[in-house]
Formats: structure tokens, C-alpha cells, sequence
């Protein structure tokens, strides 16, 4: 049963899919929307990204000094274990899994509102491709703006350790900004990068395909918006392992 | 002219529609009535391809649409306006953004004359000053009205109104008929009315095709339907006092 459903749902999302991506009606109305939803999904997502990035960045920065305190590591590990973290899980897996919370829940109520009220069908009998019409510029939008937002967390989080250092003394800013930069390896950052795109993918199709298959009424539409945050962040798990053995093994 | 033909729909094996035929005459305000249920909103959906009966025919002048290819439908759809009975404006648009819609997506005009066009339906559903007001700020006749004037926008040849006229007071919903009824005859729109809305039965009911449980119980216009013997239509449209009162009259003086 649950199988047999699983396998329904994935067929109905590959269709939607290309239902999706087709070329748009009106390219100035494409360009339009997509503009319109960087600005929703994205630009409005900065503050919620910056809040985070400076706390996770300073209880890192902590946490790692805690565990690190032995006279055998160097003092500046902290630093450079803080950086590791941030560029490879903080600013990609966890902050999409956040931002699914965010973003997820609000193209899935968007979208399953417009079902329900028959805005969806208005736009079909008009001959618009709904599917196309309505997600297309979201997905666009949020996968272009996600690196942004990534290296955005990344910088903040740094700043984040940064003010641990200079506002307390558990560790020198010379030693924290020293093991920010030793050993660095610039892969982890396209690593990095590469996640997010995929994790902003499933976050955007996903949430449109819960919103858009909507039956019923307000309650479906806040059930719709609920199980687009779980399985976009389900399926962000999944694609984390996958990408992680493939891009860094 | 549209045809229907023997359309069945079923959902999970209960069958709504049971070989319906019907048909919808050009110039003149079609009404399907029925109880709430009756199966109404969903020959609607059929006809107009939101939702895929089970068999049957539904011939837009001739074309089936049962048997075009998308890119058919597609372009059948330009001709079709449809109101719907929550209105389905978009809430993230002006009055004058809805009703342009259509204009911006399908016709390559410059946006002056888009403006134009949007402008002369809005004035022509008595919204001239409303066109900047979004749909959340206006009230439900007038939301009505606004998706009156955007399903005409591209000159429609078909105009399809599911319940045009719920959750109105009596006297909007008048308003609302006439104006349907104008429009249908000013420009030789095929219209098709799904109502339970005794007044819209009696005051613009050109042709009227009766659904009863999914069947086609009784065709006819707003004269016939006095001295219909139909037991069915007779309990469902003469339900009230008032009606019955109406009916009485029209028998002993031969009209109202
Ligand atoms: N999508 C659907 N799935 C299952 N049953 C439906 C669906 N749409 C309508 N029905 C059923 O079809 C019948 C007719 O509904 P409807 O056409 O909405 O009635 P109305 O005449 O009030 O518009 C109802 O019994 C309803 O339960
Ligand atoms: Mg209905």
C-alpha cells in the first residue's frame, strides 16, 4: 500500500515535472514572475539566514572549544574544525533544511490555495500551463539565489566564531582566524555549493507538487503545506548522503 | 453550437453523470439546473475539459473535444471564457491586472491597447473606479462582476458560469443575470449557466436542461417549465410558496 503510493506520488511528480518545464507561454512574463519570486523566496529568506548563520556560527565556535581544550591540540583547530563544519553541512544541508521550513511551506500554501480556489483551474481553461506558469519561476528563482544565500550563511557564520573570539577569551582572534584559514581546501566550497542546488531543487519542486495536487479545502492546503516541509527535508537527507559519497569519496 | 452527446463521468465506480445529452444554442443563456449534488458542477468541468469523462461526445461547432491533441484544446480554450463559483480572481493582482491577464498572455497587443480593452470590459460590467482595488477589497458581486469581465476580455465564443449568482442577495444576483444575459446576446456568445437559482430559471432561461441525480430529467425554456408535468422538476423548481403562488397565477391569467 504504501509502496504502490510512493510510486503513484513519484509518477505524478516526474509528469508534473515536465509538465513544468516546458517553455513558457510569454517570456516577459516568465522573466517577470521569476524576478517577483527572487525577491519572496530569496531576498526575504537574508534575515532569517544572517540570524542564523551568526548563532550557529558563535555556538560552534564554543562547542569546539569545549571539546578541543586538551594540551595536545592546537589552539587553533577550533577555528579550523568551525570552518569545516560550516562549509560542508551548516551552510548547505542545514540551512536548506531550515529554509524548507520557510520557503517549503510557503510555495505549498501559495500553490494549494490557488487549487482550492479555482485559481488554478482559471488559469487551464484560459489555456495557461498552470504547472509551468506557476512553478517554473519559482524553481528558477530559488535554485539561482540558493548559492547566494549559501555563501551569504558562510560568511555569517565565520563572523558569527569571529565575535566569540574577540567578545570572550576562550580563544585568541589571531588563533580563530588562523585556523580559518590553514588548510583549507577549496573543493569543500564547491561541495558546498553544488548541495545547495540540488537541496533548493527538491525544495522549490517538491513544495509546488504538494501544493498543486491540493484536494478539498483550508485544512488540505495547511496539511499540503505540512508534508512539503517533510518530505523536502526527508528527501535533503536522502540527496545529502548520495551527493556526499559521490562528490567527496 | 455545443453538442453533448451520451457523456458518462464516474468517480472510483459511482457513476455522477449517466448519458447526458444536451445542447447549448449560440446567442441564448443555456441553464443546467438541478438540486445541490444533482451532478451540475461536474458536467461543467466536463465540458469545458477540466475534467475527462468516461465516454460520451462534446462538440464545440462540430469539433470534438474528446479527440483534439492538446495543442487543440489549447487553442480551443482561447475561445472559452468560464466563471467560477468562488470567482478565482488572483488575489496578487489589481482588478485591471486580472482582467488584463488573458490580454498579456495571449494576444500580442501593445500595452496601451491591452489597457484599452481591460478598460472598455471592466466599464462594461460597471466597475469603472474599482480597477485598482485588489479582490480582497471588494465585495463578492463585485468580484463576480470583475470575473465577468475578464472571462470576456478575448471575445469568447463560449462563456461557461458555474453558479454565477451564490452567495448573493437577491437583488445583485439580478444585477449579475442580466448582465450575463446582455452579453450573451450583445456579442452571440453560446452561454452555459449551471444555477440553482430560481429567479435566474424564470428570468433568463432561454434553454434549460434540467439534471436530475446525474440524469437528464427535462429540456425545455422558461414557459414550458409552468405547465411541465415532470414530477421531479415540479418538486425542485416549485418548492416554495412563493413559486407555487407564482405558477397558480401564470395558469389562470396565461403569464405574469
Ligand atoms: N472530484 C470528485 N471526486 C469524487 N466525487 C466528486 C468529485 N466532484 C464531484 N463529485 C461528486 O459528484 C456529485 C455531483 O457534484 P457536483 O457536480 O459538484 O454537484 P452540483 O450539482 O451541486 O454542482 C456529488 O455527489 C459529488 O460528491
Ligand atoms: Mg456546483
Amino acid at each position: 500500500m504504501i509502496l504502490t503510493n510512493s510510486l503513484a506520488n513519484f509518477g505524478r511528480y516526474c509528469m508534473f515535472l515536465t509538465r513544468t518545464f516546458s517553455i513558457p507561454d510569454r517570456w516577459s512574463v516568465f522573466g517577470k514572475r521569476t524576478i517577483q519570486e527572487v525577491s519572496k523566496l530569496g531576498i526575504d529568506s537574508i534575515p532569517l539566514v544572517i540570524i542564523i548563520s551568526l548563532f550557529i556560527g558563535a555556538v560552534c565556535t564554543i562547542q569546539m572549544q569545549l571539546n578541543v581544550s586538551s594540551p595536545l591540540i592546537p589552539s587553533y583547530s577550533v577555528g579550523l574544525a568551525t570552518r569545516e563544519i560550516i562549509l560542508l553541512e551548516f551552510s548547505n544541508s542545514i540551512l536548506c533544511l531550515i529554509l524548507a521550513g520557510k520557503v517549503g511551506s510557503n510555495i505549498a500554501s501559495e500553490i494549494g490555495t490557488m487549487r482550492v480556489t479555482e485559481q488554478i483551474d482559471a488559469l487551464e481553461i484560459m489555456g495557461v500551463n498552470s504547472a509551468n506558469y506557476l512553478t517554473l519561476p519559482k524553481i528558477v528563482a530559488f535554485v539561482f539565489f540558493m548559492p547566494v544565500l549559501s555563501v551569504l550563511c558562510m560568511g555569517t557564520a565565520f563572523i558569527g566564531g569571529w565575535c566569540v573570539a574577540a567578545f570572550t577569551d576562550i580563544i585568541p582572534v589571531s588563533r580563530y582566524v588562523y585556523g580559518l584559514q590553514t588548510m583549507f581546501t577549496e573543493w569543500y566550497v564547491w561541495y558546498g555549493l553544488i548541495k545547495s542546488l540540488v537541496f533548493a531543487f527538491l525544495i522549490a519542486s517538491i513544495s509546488s507538487y504538494c501544493g498543486y495536487y491540493v484536494k478539498g479545502g483550508a485544512l488540505q492546503v495547511g496539511k499540503a503545506s505540512t508534508d512539503a516541509v517533510v518530505s523536502s527535508s526527508i528527501f535533503i537527507l536522502l540527496f545529502d548522503v548520495i551527493l556526499t559519497k559521490l562528490l567527496l569519496q | 453550437m455545443i453538442e453533448v452527446k451520451k457523456l458518462r463521468k464516474s468517480f472510483d465506480g459511482r457513476t455522477v453523470l449517466h448519458d447526458i445529452d444536451a445542447t447549448f444554442y449560440t446567442g441564448k443563456t443555456n441553464l443546467i439546473i438541478g438540486q445541490s449534488g444533482s451532478g451540475k458542477t461536474v458536467l461543467v468541468k466536463s465540458l469545458v475539459g477540466l475534467l475527462r469523462p468516461d465516454k460520451g461526445e462534446i462538440l464545440f461547432d462540430g469539433r470534438n473535444l474528446l479527440t483534439m491533441t492538446s495543442q487543440e484544446v489549447k487553442e480551443l480554450r482561447k475561445e472559452i471564457g468560464m466563471l467560477f463559483q468562488g470567482s478565482a480572481l488572483f488575489d496578487s493582482e489589481t482588478v485591471l491586472g486580472n482582467v488584463m491577464f488573458p490580454l498579456t498572455m495571449f494576444t500580442s497587443m501593445s500595452r496601451a491597447e491591452m489597457l484599452d480593452r481591460a478598460m472598455f470590459c471592466i466599464e462594461r460590467v460597471n466597475l469603472k473606479g474599482a480597477e485598482n482595488k485588489y479582490p480582497s477589497e471588494i465585495s463578492g458581486g463585485m468580484q463576480k462582476r470583475v470575473a465577468i469581465a475578464r472571462a470576456i476580455a478575448l471575445n469568447p465564443k463560449y462563456l461557461f458560469c458555474d453558479e454565477p449568482n451564490s452567495g448573493l442577495d437577491p437583488k445583485t444576483s439580478i444585477v449579475i443575470d442580466e448582465l450575463l444575459s446582455d452579453i450573451t446576446h450583445e456579442y452571440g456568445i453560446t452561454t452555459v449557466i449551471n444555477t440553482h437559482d430560481m429567479n435566474s430559471v424564470l428570468g433568463i432561461g432561454e434553454n434549460i436542461i434540467f439534471i436530475n441525480k446525474g440524469h437528464r430529467e427535462w429540456v425545455g425554456d422558461m414557459s414550458q417549465i409552468y405547465t411541465t408535468s415532470n414530477e421531479a422538476l415540479n418538486d425542485f423548481v416549485f418548492a416554495t410558496r412563493l413559486f407555487q403562488d407564482v405558477r397558480a397565477y401564470v395558469a389562470k391569467h396565461g403569464k405574469i
